[in-house]
């Protein structure tokens, strides 16, 4: 490490005469100079990209990063401008952001809270980053979060769906574009009563933490709210790879229904697993028996293959949609890359733009600045209609799709289809609602 | 009953998955004297032996169908396997459904062959090394090994199923005279049962009753007489070598049905066949196969919700806890030798 | 001086420097350059990391190098002095020496419990109990366990925690009476930026203290007993010692450095998740310490910096950096050496591990320490003993 150091200590010494002239030392609680946390103070600015590239979630993390390059070249002005074409609002010109050209460092979460920490310390401390966007997992997305909000930039979240983010962890530097858990439950459930009718014997799968939870609370909730039961909700370890073990119980339990609170490679092996198990095939209570995942993405449904032909769930975002804004940025991704974005892909280059924007319009990249004008905020052409970032928890809201696994898949892009545009009003709630209680917003962090 | 039976059935499948890690990895520390970190990964090389034939068979042409359109409104590219092309679509759709049983074929000589080579290549040099080389260098080459397939098929699952003929149950309850219905269980997973239940018992009789498996067992007990017998012993262990990898390779072959592989799964049987192989006793193949079918047993009784609405969280720790209270109660875990890895 | 022989004097006096000045060592390229931005690795988060790892890691070393027992559990005391420190953060203020007291203490029972039991075998047998011990403390920090860790999400501090002791002008971050843990200093010279923060300080002088015990824990008497019991403890046994109080004495101050380094680790920023507790958390230290060099005084420190380096350095390069680096080649030479270094940088760094710590184990079975001394030797030709003690043979 520092055996190579005996041929620059004298370079160094020289280095410190000549410089300590120059050299004025500034004591400061966290090293800026412009009021906050690394004011970019050349001609270009940095964002850090922190997304997972090993683990679980490596392929959603570098689905993420395409997205995030591509708006970094949006708004450099290389290639067609995507959703900039298309967003309601039109400060941002292609010319960077202020004047200021983008740039970008990257950084492996592994999905683990300390290392995407780790990594975000090192985007903040190192490489002068003035914002942070991505990660895969909640729990990441909570703690990278809070690191935001001692160190004093922004964050933007990426794939988290757990109630939580914008519930009681809520941070005044955070914001988060994904839907979450409750708006999950509340899109679902008229589709759910519309195919499946109010008489359901529900039983429940769920990952035994805290994103868990809170999805099985708010689709319970919901379900049950339709006159549905809850016969029993069994909560699984975390990467238990064989389940057999949680749905033999459910062959004789009387429920007709599995709902299956599960993400990523759980979710890919609990329905397979399910399947094989005959469950789809079963008639209960004369009812035929289904099963539903109320956390869709393509990248696990791609994963599970033909076993998710007509199984429910809903999603942020889906790259089938027919607005504008919506095929300009299918256009732009599929012909850099060669095939459809993810909806993960779509929520970190929806918040790298948003970003950006929010910074022309405060006319500074003071997080103070940048989270006022980002609270509140109505804006349109981003694929998924009218939306709003509420100020006062900074959660977004939008439509939320309703996703059916289709019955014929023509390619390996169109395994799920949609099946309803759940209007924004539908998935709205006050924010002091109880599954959202308990946290605090607290002040914005400029750092300095 | 029926809860009971079907609990059974599941601790009986998960149990063949351990024991025959647990088999391989013992025939290896048996044989050879090594701690070899990197067998998960032999059973998630052999898992994407059966990803890798998938993926050969639907090798495909592809040809333009100007009547249909692709995301991007391009002309869709549609692409036919080459075994479609040649023996007709139903065949080439046969051969294709039936790539997981088919991959057992390619997986022993395949597994065969990177044992030799691994063997060969490095773990010779390893013998008298201290177990903790033995272990980290091979906990190296297993993270490489992970390293590597990521590169090739990313870190997402991948779906391999079994053949169409052994999806859906077979109602095992009717045997037993309960009522139909009841006790339904997965075709495929009766045949992973079936199939370890062989793959062990050949082991065994193979060991058992040919005069090579009882060189082996010789060497086992004692190498420098054999040596002096005359006995070229290390060239059957290096065998050994390639036939536990073999075993590995089919085992994961095997589970891919069940579930689907990732780069990581070597990794996630590894610290599970371990314990395994601890508490059925360094050493003794006829603990390591106990000790599997045991704790996964217990491991599926501990998931049934009677068993949690009592102890929380028992089914998460139920392994470590038995291997815990094992080796307190029985120093060598259950059929383990004096002597062996206690230094 | 200082109770230690001229040769670990000077050990010990090179490690102080090097701790105090890291903030400067390890940027030896000017910030703005490609270099610098890439391999410069002097900043806050990444020294702290350093160090504390190395006390985890000198900690572990005690056991390990000293009696041959090789814990596979031992990150679970790192992560139950990292759930100690943030509680006391939670409970009493952001004052850290509570936090940091709590969490040697909690570790440190936690550690009599572990070890009386797991000390009840030997060889892989006692390797899997602690790793059983570990795998079931993660496994309920993570789920059952929540009310008390907070799950998934990480134990951390909200602002209706009771922090009772926080007065009004208290900072509302880590601090030592009133220093904030946070705050730092920047020396800007021509091209350099050099930042001295409080908290790498404060985890810095916990090493070198860490450092100067085990030197003198690995030079006394009791020392010499454990590494007796690693030769031989049959042996031991027959003479008439007792063994037991030896293993679980140096069982237990192990742990307690695992506890300082969690507690350390709390302490530079408040947030604490079950991970830490992973078995693959535990194989990390094993594997810092190997790559080092087992039983050697240093070589700990050193396995550790290099697996925190590559982890936050290599992880971090990418291709477009890779591409501003030989920009000035002709375009094929930079796409083609971009595609051959492209599968061992960013998300390959994994590889690049794996490959360097298989190269370690087959090449160096000393570790780093010794192929530092290797090339030492063969600079001056002369045959040197080991710098760091006598136990060269690496431990089982």
């Amino acid at each position: 490490m520092s055996k190579s150091n005996f041929s620059r200590r004298g370079v160094l010494k020289t280095g410190a005469i000549a410089g300590a002239g120059l050299a004025l030392p500034t004591y400061l609680s966290a090293a800026s100079h412009a009021g906050y946390t690394n004011a970019p103070t050349g001609s270009s600015v940095k964002f850090g990209f922190n997304v997972p590239q090993t683990g679980p979630y490596a392929e959603e993390g570098l689905d993420e990063l395409r997205a995030q390059e591509l708006a970094v070249e949006h708004l450099n002005g290389i290639g067609d401008g995507g959703m900039l074409n298309t967003f309601s609002e039109k400060n941002l010109q292609g010319d960077g952001i202020l004047g200021k050209k983008v740039e970008f460092v990257t950084g492996d979460t592994q999905t683990k809270s300390d290392v995407a920490r780790a990594s975000a310390q090192s985007m903040i401390q190192k490489d002068g980053c003035v914002m942070i966007n991505g990660g895969s997992s909640s729990g990441v997305a909570i703690a990278v979060q809070g690191l935001c909000q001692d160190a004093g930039v922004i964050f933007m979240a990426g794939l988290t769906h757990s109630n939580d983010t914008t519930g009681k962890d809520k941070k005044a530097n955070g914001f988060r574009h994904f839907f979450n858990g409750y708006m999950s439950g509340a899109a679902l459930g008229p589709v759910l009563e519309k195919e499946y009718g109010n008489e359901r014997q529900a039983y429940h799968l769920t990952a035994d933490y805290t994103w868990g939870w809170t999805q099985q609370e708010s689709i319970a909730a919901s379900t049950e709210a339709l006159g549905w039961t809850t016969v029993q909700n069994v909560l699984t370890p975390v990467g238990a790879g064989d389940f057999s073990s949680y749905i033999a119980p459910i062959l004789n339990s009387g429920a007709d229904t599995l709902i299956l609170n599960h993400y990523g490679g759980d979710m890919v092996n609990s329905l397979t697993q399910a399947i094989q198990f005959g469950l789809k095939d079963k008639q209960v209570n004369g009812k035929d028996f289904t099963i539903i995942v109320p956390l869709y993405s393509e990248l696990m449904a791609a994963g599970a293959g033909s076993n998710i032909q007509g199984v429910f769930g809903s999603m942020n975002w889906n790259w089938q949609l027919q607005d504008a804004g919506t095929k300009a940025f299918v256009k732009s991704f599929g012909e850099k890359y060669g095939f459809p974005p993810s909806n993960a892909a779509h929520t970190c280059y929806v918040q790298t733009l948003l970003y950006a924007d929010a910074v022309t319009r405060a006319g500074t990249f003071n997080p103070c600045g940048v989270a006022e004008a980002l609270e509140d905020f109505d804006f349109d052409g981003m694929g998924n209609g009218p939306t709003t970032y509420r100020g006062s928890d900074h959660q977004c809201f939008k439509d939320v799709l309703v996703m059916k696994g289709s019955e014929n898949p023509t390619n390996a892009y169109d395994t799920l289809e949609i099946v309803e545009v759940t209007p924004r009003a539908q998935v709205e709630y006050p924010v002091d609602h109880p599954m959202f209680a308990g946290g605090d917003l607290g002040e914005c962090n400029p750092g300095a | 009953m029926d809860a009971f039976i079907l609990q059974v059935l599941n601790g009986l499948d998960k149990g063949s998955a351990y024991a025959l890690i647990a088999l391989g990895l013992t025939l290896i520390f048996g044989t050879l004297g090594v701690v070899n970190f990197a067998h998960g990964a032999l059973f998630m090389i052999g898992a994407f032996c059966a990803v890798t034939l998938q993926k050969i068979l639907g090798i495909s042409f592809q040809t333009i169908d100007d009547t249909q359109t692709d995301f991007l409104g391009n002309p869709l590219k549609v692409d036919t396997p080459y075994v479609e092309a040649w023996f007709g679509p139903e065949m080439g759709m046969a051969i294709q459904d039936w790539s997981v049983p088919l991959a057992i074929l390619l997986v022993i000589p395949v597994m065969f062959f990177l044992g030799w080579v691994m063997e060969r290549g490095l773990i010779k040099h390893f013998y008298t090394r201290p177990h903790a080389d033995q272990i980290l260098v091979t906990f190296g080459l297993a993270i490489v090994v992970g390293e590597l397939i990521k590169a090739f098929y990313g870190a997402n699952p991948i779906q391999t199923p079994a053949p169409d003929m052994f999806i859906g149950t077979l109602d095992v309850g009717v045997w037993l005279g309960m009522d139909a219905g009841s006790v339904a269980y997965p075709k495929w997973r009766l045949v992973y049962f079936a199939f370890s239940a062989v793959t062990i018992g050949a082991v065994f009789a193979f060991l058992q009753f040919t005069t090579f498996g009882m060189v082996v067992r010789a060497g086992m007990a004692d190498r420098e007489t054999v040596g002096l017998l005359g006995i070229d012993i290390d060239k059957r262990f290096t065998f050994m070598f390639g036939l536990a990898a073999a075993v590995a390779g089919m085992a994961g072959v095997m589970y891919t049905p069940i579930l689907s592989p990732h780069y990581n799964i070597g990794m996630d049987f590894l610290v599970l066949s371990f314990v395994v192989v601890v508490v059925g006793g360094m050493g003794s193949l006829p603990g390591a196969v106990l000790a599997g079918f045991m704790l996964g047993i217990l491991q599926s009784f501990a998931s049934m919700n009677e068993v949690k609405a009592v102890i929380p969280g028992i089914d998460q720790i139920i392994i470590y806890l038995v291997a815990i209270i094992i080796l307190l109660t029985r120093p060598r875990g259950l059929m383990g030798r004096k002597g062996v890895m206690e230094e | 001086m200082l109770g230690l022989n001229s040769r670990d004097f000077k050990l010990f006096i090179v490690v102080c420097i090097m701790a105090l000045a890291a903030p400067i060592l390890l940027n030896p390229f000017p910030t703005a350059s490609a270099l610098g931005e890439s391999f410069n690795a002097g900043y806050p988060a990444l020294m702290q990391r350093f160090v504390i790892f190395g006390i985890l890691v000198i900690g572990f070393n005690i056991l390990f190098g000293l009696t041959g027992y090789l814990s596979f559990g031992h990150a679970a005391f790192l992560g139950v002095g990292s759930y100690a420190a943030v509680w006391m953060f939670k409970l009493l203020s952001y004052n850290v020496v509570p936090a940091i007291i709590l969490s040697v203490i909690v570790a440190g029972l936690f550690a009599v419990v572990i070890g009386y039991v797991s000390l009840r075998r030997s060889g892989i047998y006692f390797s899997i109990l602690t790793l059983a011990f570990a795998q079931m403390s993660y496994q309920l920090a993570y789920s059952v366990f929540t009310p008390l860790t907070n799950g998934e999400t990480g134990l951390q501090v909200y602002n209706d925690d009771p922090q009772i002791l926080m007065g009004a002008n208290s900072p509302a971050s880590p601090h030592l009476f009133g220093l904030e843990m946070n705050s730092q200093y920047t020396l800007d010279i021509s091209g350099w930026s050099f930042v001295f923060q409080n908290g790498y300080y404060l985890s810095a002088i916990f090493l070198i203290l860490g450092f100067y015990l085990s030197i003198r824990i690995f030079r006394s008497p009791t020392g010499l007993m454990l590494r007796a019991i690693k030769s031989n403890q049959t042996r031991m046994s027959y003479t008439g010692i007792n063994t037991k109080p030896y293993m679980l004495a140096a069982f237990v101050i192990s742990g307690m450095y695992a506890g300082l380094a969690g507690g350390l680790l709390a302490a530079m920023d408040p947030l604490t998740g079950a991970e830490r507790m992973f078995w693959t958390a535990s194989g990390e230290i094993v594997v810092m310490a190997i790559l080092g060099g087992v039983g050697t005084l240093v070589g700990p420190v050193l396995g550790a910096g290099i697996i925190k380096y590559l982890e936050n350095i290599v992880s971090k390069i990418n291709d477009g950096i890779l591409h501003q680096w030989f920009a000035f080649m002709p375009d094929f030479l930079d796409n083609a050496l971009v595609s051959i270094i492209h599968p061992f940088i960013g998300k390959g760094w994994h590889l690049t591990l794996g490959l360097l710590f298989m190269a370690v184990v087959i090449f160096l079975p000393g570790g780093l320490v010794q192929g530092g001394q290797k090339i030492g030797g063969f600079f001056r030709r002369k045959k040197t003993d080991d710098a760091a003690d006598g136990a060269k043979t690496p431990a089982e």
